[in-house]
């Protein structure tokens, strides 16, 4: 880089919570602020691809009016023209909001998600949309429509899926702050494999008003930053209750930016899952999670093995019950009110024309997805299938109130291995769902959990991640376990973790 | 269980998806994997174990009884594949001999 791009260069390395109190200030614009993420990507995501759309003339304008409301000594809030990258399903009126998939190519949405906005009432300037697994289908974004988003620390790898894109764009010095949604891992899995912050609050804590719906049972947006506290502020934006949502829940929303900033865990009752270790997780991920744990420990925290026996059923309930809800939410793509239209001759059918459109819209994953829900749903099979899978449901929840009766929160690694090579698993469905195995309880049982950045693997030197969970609506938990790891392996490494990684493509 | 690419042409017309013959090819040994595995479900449920459909207790929600401005008509037609006469033009629904 060369030195006359310095300025720009420090202004993309720091913090949300920084950028806000200097923009506040008046020590740096949100313009300026604004400009210099726009330039990041014009800069890197050529290669990087972690956007679907950059919005730079509307995000700079945005940050002129912020800049203008500031300076006429408006009150405003601690994000207050902060970029943000928004994951590409959920709905911001202007912008093309396409879920990843053909069949939404282009489609403009009529309203704003009520994230959407929140963040706009924040003032948080939406810089772009980030790339996703098609419709949030997938564990290492390979399954968009528009091609893969690569892993900031190894272009050849992926960044995490469903919201690699999110996570990549932190992790890249994009955005500090993205937006991602979590169904069965989204956040929580691309932020561990770029070594990043990423939290899925409580089901029911932010709305999924506007969000594009995946599983309605199982999805959740939520923060992703690169830092604690970055996260908090946010999530403290965009959660709370939405009467445009009818699982969203009418109470306060914990207080999660104080959880961030008191970092202090002492006395802490911390269980770790029993079941979450050995066979299939990587030599590095578990020493890095070892070492976190024992962290923790000297911090002052009480740890407690926990046994969690129905976890091992999470991963094939889940993969009965997100298809099953799927299929349905899926059904409403008919090519007969928006998005894609094939076939249409004026001699086919509506039925015809919905097969035909269906089969050109939708990718391998959506389909094979698509196929599994309704082969669970069919007559014959609902019982041994759907309806099992909804009793395990039932058995991971009380697993997790046994837990929660026994400790405070629950740690284990954040996914069994490290961000894997791009093509590697394509071919092998079940593979690549195994990428979830640590992350899904959480969404079945719909309470609190995060990933954050425990160091990298000594094997391969990527990010390895670890997830606290917490029982539902004490998602501050998660802040103050975040927090005291944070500042306490910062401060022995010397600075963030993500002080160490490449020049993006620099290696290539 | 094999599931046949027959099975799987017949579960893509209830979905509504023309799935190719290769398609269907490569997906039938794929699905029969994932169900395989998914089928360990029933290792543990027991006949007494209550299903859950959502993680957390629900209620029903009613807003106010109050008129509401719904999308402008332009807006969403903006949005669709189709129209005419500010309607939703849509294929035939009736059968030719209909």
């Amino acid at each position: 880089m060369s030195l006359q791009e310095a300025p720009a260069a420090e202004i993309i390395r720091q913090t949300a919570v920084d950028l806000g109190v200097k923009i506040k200030s008046g020590e740096l614009s949100s313009v300026e602020v604004t400009r210099a993420h726009l330039d990041r990507i014009a800069e890197v995501d050529g290669e990087l691809h972690a956007f679907l759309y950059v919005d730079g003339e509307r995000a700079l304008a945005s940050a002129a009016r912020i800049d203008a409301k500031i300076a006429a000594g408006e009150t405003v809030g601690p994000l207050a023209g902060v970029p943000l990258a928004l994951k590409d399903i959920l709905t911001y009126t202007g912008a093309p909001t396409t879920c990843g998939s053909k069949i939404l190519e282009g489609w403009l949405p009529p309203y704003n998600a009520t994230v959407t906005r929140r963040l706009l009432d924040h003032d948080i300037v939406i810089l772009g949309k980030t790339n996703l697994d098609e419709f949030a289908m997938g564990s290492s974004t390979e399954n968009s429509a528009y091609g893969p988003t690569r892993n900031p620390w190894d272009f050849d790898r992926i960044p995490g899926g469903s919201g690699g894109g999110s996570a990549a764009a932190v992790a890249a010095f994009e955005a500090p702050l993205a937006i991602g949604t979590d169904t069965g891992g989204s956040i929580r899995q691309p932020a561990a494999v770029t070594g990043t912050v990423g939290v899925k609050p409580t089901y029911g804590g932010s709305s999924r008003f506007g969000l594009v719906a995946l599983a309605s049972s199982l999805d959740q947006p939520g923060p992703c930053a690169r830092t604690v506290l970055d996260a908090a502020l946010l999530h403290q934006v965009i959660a709370g209750h939405d009467p445009c949502d009818s699982t969203s829940i009418d109470q306060p929303v914990p207080d999660v930016v104080g959880a961030a900033r008191s970092a202090d865990i002492t006395g802490m009752k911390v269980g770790v899952v029993r079941e979450f270790a050995g066979e299939g997780y990587a030599p590095g991920v578990e020493q890095r999670f070892r070492e976190a744990v024992d962290l923790l420990a000297s911090l002052g925290a009480e740890i407690i093995e926990v046994s969690c026996p129905h976890f091992v059923y999470a991963l094939p309930a889940y993969y009965l019950i997100l298809p099953a809800e799927c299929s349905s939410n899926l059904a409403k793509f008919d090519a007969m009110r928006f998005g894609l239209r094939v076939g249409d001759d004026g001699i086919a059918s509506a039925e015809q024309v919905m097969a035909a459109t269906r089969e050109a819209g939708f990718g391998a994953e959506v389909k094979r997805r698509i196929i599994i829900g309704t082969y669970a749903l069919s007559s014959g099979y609902y019982e041994a299938y759907y309806g099992q899978a909804q009793k395990v449901r039932t058995l991971i929840s009380r697993d997790f109130d046994d837990a929660f009766s026994q400790v405070d929160v629950l740690v284990s690694p954040s996914t069994p291995i490290t961000a894997f090579k791009i093509g590697e698993k394509v071919d092998d469905p079940l593979a690549m769902y195994m990428n979830d195995l640590c992350t899904i309880p959480s969404n079945l049982a719909g309470n609190a959990s995060a990933s954050f950045p425990v160091g990298l693997a000594p094997e391969d030197g990527l990010p390895v991640g670890l997830q606290v969970m917490a029982p539902p609506l004490a998602d501050d938990r998660l802040y103050r376990v975040g927090a005291v790891l944070e500042a306490t392996l910062e401060s022995a490494w010397g600075g963030p973790l993500l002080d160490r990684l490449p020049e993006p493509g620099a290696a290539r | 269980m094999a599931l046949t690419a027959e099975d799987v042409a017949s579960l893509a017309r209830l979905a509504r998806i023309e799935l190719s013959q290769a398609e269907l090819e490569v997906l039938a040994p794929q699905l029969d994997v994932i169900l395989e595995s998914v089928a360990r479900v029933s290792e543990v449920a027991a006949q007494d174990i209550p299903p859950s459909s959502h993680a957390l207790p629900l209620t029903n929600v009613f807003r106010e009884d109050e008129l509401r401005p719904s999308l402008p008509r332009e807006q969403v037609l903006a949005a669709a594949p189709a129209a005419e006469q500010m309607r939703f033009r849509v294929p035939r629904i009736l059968e030719e001999e209909a």
